[in-house]
């Protein structure tokens, strides 16, 4: 028996992979059934337009689903079937188009917060202090994440994210939010930490620009119809699997 | 155990409005052990019929309430429909808040010492413009027609509804929608009526419904204000009830269970009412007049809401007033002479009834908040759906008239050996709390962007942890402001003191209730000024506490 006979993706480290996904929404198909598996340090990008099922593979990934969907397959990080942990369990950092800081918190605070625990006070103040070191931010630790910029916030927000030490990077589209000078700095600052971690990176966005950058493989989903956003729609994407519901009053 | 909260909530919360209700029909039938009655008799009800002035009653209970219900809504619509998205209408929104927390019995009081012939405004005509130099000999609170108690209702029920409106504004697509009739060519107002009230009003539906039921059935307002040759209705019944006869409790019950058919029937005319301006109201929608520009109308509007909210204001001012004065005599304007003896030589009788009221109105406040943060973070936790169902039984206690299960709700509590204890006060308070809490935090708490409950799951955070220390803080203002008009409903309830206290427990209200009756004015503004006080500084601190708290955290300074 030789390697050559063995399936490839079984001799590798295990990076994230999801095995015969498919997801529904009230009986319509929006994703699958599909396979897909990310190698450490490797980066895919998933391409389609709102409303495509992008946002909901991914909350399904870290287990916030809405019960709405229906979900059909399994998710495995590092070759653990992690399907039904919840999500506080399944150490899959994420990072959305807004940065996210705990309003009430300093950056400082912010960082702690992704901290894991058991950690003795000391190491808390070093790593602390090495992340924002990293974000070229030494002396922010104080300070009210409101008054960062743009850039600033973002490079906190995905410090935060590691902090946590997870063994999978998922992103939803961070970087749309951010103006054109910015976007690429930031692009290079998120990838590059993927890579040096060697974390399998899950990458959804609408922008080719993204797609490239990362340089992986590319994944379309969804119409390909480009027609973004029903008319009458307000400019926010409607996310179902937000699952924010408004009080039903009739 | 979070799953058991809103099981729980729901027991604590309609099982003493239903016994409540059985409790009170049984009786009216003559079934009442205690009292030895044990046959079914319809005698309560003929006694109930055969009473001198019966029918006046029930006709002064639907007339004021379905009247004080159509003018603070007409009132509140007009302001809202004529103010849409101005700088006055941001301006009331912040002050709605502590305006909502005026206790009503406090408000009655105060207005009726300022428009009675020897009250400010009297005064303040009197005598150069009037020539009266003694005040003139006119019953105005209460007047015959009930006009008076009608105005207090109004003043009450205003900010209530405007709170209501404005959080159903929110929910729809009111500038959207405007801006589509402005650029067809209707005025603002008009457009306002046309288009953006009839997808208002199916949301503001049930708080108009709460409103109608307490104006049909009020009894503190209506024994300051209300007409009481013969009383409203809910007035007379608790006579009965604190008749010294027992056997009135019967007639009593009788009376409590028409007062539920009352406020039945009243709901049914303000549906059929509800049709008619719908029926009406399309025609009009349709029929193409486009209004005018509605300065004139906008003028009136803000006239009225000024005055409804500027006589709830004066009305305390007044009564602060008389709780320094020493010497005030008629047609002064103020007091010749100021004191703090009012204070002092009230001060010993003072504290118990205080004591009551801050340590019941906290209780009830706490414990209605913890089970409402209960409810809405298992909604939260395990996706589910608010239903209108749901809203429904929310709005029980305050759509069911007092009166009617309160009574029942004694029997309750006596045959569960806890009448007249201090727990069973907080839990009949916790019926009115409740809802109020429930409504003013469930927008905030279901609005909070979820992804920051999302992004703390992914960094490990657990469920709890996440509650406590994303969320709570993050809701800090509205969780405190939630905790102060709980509060203040608390502090404002007398009915329910009355009978869960079973006469053990006094209150600053049920003392200035029984105070209103013909006590030293002085006096009495002592009581009110406290009774309103509380509230008040209760909103201070929910609203300093998280400004001091966050004072270096911008994104939490509320613009509002």
């Amino acid at each position: 028996m030789t390697a050559d006979s063995m399936p490839a993706v079984a001799q590798d480290a295990r990076g994230l992979e999801f095995v015969s996904l498919s997801l529904s929404l009230h009986g319509d198909r929006l994703i699958g059934p599909m396979s897909l598996s990310i190698a450490p340090g490797e980066i895919v990008t998933v391409m389609g337009p709102s409303g495509s099922g992008k946002s909901t593979l991914l909350a399904f990934a870290c287990g916030t689903l809405d019960p709405a969907f229906v979900a059909d397959g399994k998710v495995l990080l590092s070759g653990i079937d992690v399907t039904h942990l919840p999500p506080e369990e399944r150490r899959m950092g994420i990072l959305f188009q807004d940065d996210l800081l705990f309003p009430h918190l300093s950056v400082g605070e912010n960082l702690a917060f992704g901290l894991p625990r058991g950690l003795a006070l000391e190491e808390r103040r070093a790593r602390v202090a090495s992340a924002l070191a990293d974000a070229d931010l030494e002396t922010f630790a104080e300070r009210d994440p409101a008054t960062l910029s743009g850039g600033q916030r973002a490079r906190i927000a995905l410090l935060r994210t590691l902090a946590a030490e997870p063994r999978a990077l998922l992103l939803d589209e961070p970087f749309s939010k951010l103006d054109a000078r910015l976007r690429d700095r930031i692009r290079r600052f998120v990838f590059g930490h993927a890579m040096r971690k060697s974390l399998p990176t899950l990458l959804v966005t609408h922008d080719p620009a993204d797609a490239a950058a990362a340089g992986g493989a590319v994944i379309e989903i969804g119409p390909t119809l480009d027609d973004e956003t029903p008319q009458g729609e307000t400019d926010r994407e409607p996310d179902p699997s937000l699952g924010k519901l408004a009080p039903a009053i009739e | 155990m979070l799953r058991w909260i809103p099981a729980l909530t729901l027991t604590l919360f309609l099982v003493p409005v239903a016994a409540g209700l059985v409790g009170t029909v049984l009786p009216s039938f003559g079934l009442m052990p205690a009292l030895g009655g044990t046959v079914f008799s319809l005698d309560p009800w003929r006694e109930l019929a055969a009473w001198p002035g019966i029918g006046t009653s029930v006709r002064l209970s639907i007339t004021t309430g379905l009247a004080a219900t159509a003018i603070s809504l007409s009132v509140v619509l007009a302001f809202c429909s004529t103010c849409h998205g101005t700088q006055l209408f941001g301006t009331l929104r912040r002050l709605i808040s502590p305006l909502l927390s005026v206790p009503h019995v406090a408000v009655a009081i105060g207005l009726a010492y300022l428009i009675t012939p020897s009250g400010w405004i009297v005064r303040a005509v009197s005598p150069w413009a009037t020539g009266w130099e003694l005040p003139p000999d006119l019953a105005t609170a209460p007047d015959p027609y009930g006009l008076s108690y009608i105005a207090a209702l109004v003043v009450k029920e205003v900010p209530f509804l405007l709170l209501m409106t404005i959080a159903a504004l929110g929910q729809t697509r009111a500038n959207a929608t405007l801006a589509i009739g402005r650029s067809l060519g209707y005025g603002p107002a008009t457009a306002w009526f046309k288009t953006v009230l009839p997808l208002v009003y199916p949301q503001i539906r049930l708080p108009v419904l709460a409103v109608l039921a307490f104006s049909t059935s009020a009894v503190d307002v209506a024994l300051i204000l209300a007409p009481n040759t013969p009383p409203p209705l809910a007035p007379l019944v608790l006579r009965w009830f604190n008749d010294p006869d027992l056997t009135r409790q019967f007639l009593a019950a009788a009376g409590a269970s028409l007062q539920f058919a009352v406020v039945i029937l009243a709901a049914a005319l303000w549906h059929l009412l509800e049709r008619i301006v719908a029926r009406l109201g399309r025609r009009w929608t349709t029929g193409g007049s486009r209004g005018r520009g509605g300065a004139a109308g906008r003028k009136i509007s803000v006239t009225v809401m000024t005055v409804a909210i500027c006589s709830g204001f004066l009305s305390l001012v007044g009564m602060a007033t008389w709780s320094f004065a020493r010497r005030w005599r008629y047609p002064d304007p103020l007091p010749s002479e100021w004191t703090l003896t009012n204070w002092t030589q009230q001060a010993d009788s003072l504290l118990w009834p205080l004591w009551t009221t801050v340590s019941v109105g906290l209780a009830a406040a706490v414990i209605a908040l913890a089970l409402v943060l209960g409810c809405l973070e298992n909604e939260q936790r395990y996706g589910l759906q608010p239903t209108t169902r749901a809203l429904w039984l929310l709005y029980t206690p305050l759509l069911v008239p007092q009166v009617a299960f309160l009574f029942g709700g004694q029997v309750l509590l006596s045959w569960m050996g806890v009448a007249g204890t201090w727990p069973a006060l907080v839990w009949s308070h916790l019926l009115f709390v409740l809802p109020y809490i429930f409504l003013s935090l469930t927008d905030p708490f279901r609005t909070l962007d979820e992804r920051y409950v999302r992004s703390a799951l992914c960094l490990g955070a657990t469920p709890s942890r996440i509650f406590w220390q994303v969320k709570m803080p993050m809701l800090l203002r509205p969780v405190l402001v939630a905790l102060a008009v709980g509060f203040a409903v608390s502090v404002g309830q007398y009915l329910p003191t009355v009978f869960a206290g079973g006469g053990r427990y006094i209150t600053l209200t049920t003392e200035a209730v029984s105070l209103a009756a013909g006590a030293d004015r002085r006096v009495i503004g002592v009581y009110v000024f406290l009774q309103a006080a509380l509230p008040f500084v209760a909103f201070v601190v929910a609203l300093g506490l998280p400004a001091w708290l966050y004072r270096d955290r911008r994104a939490l300074r509320v613009a509002q």
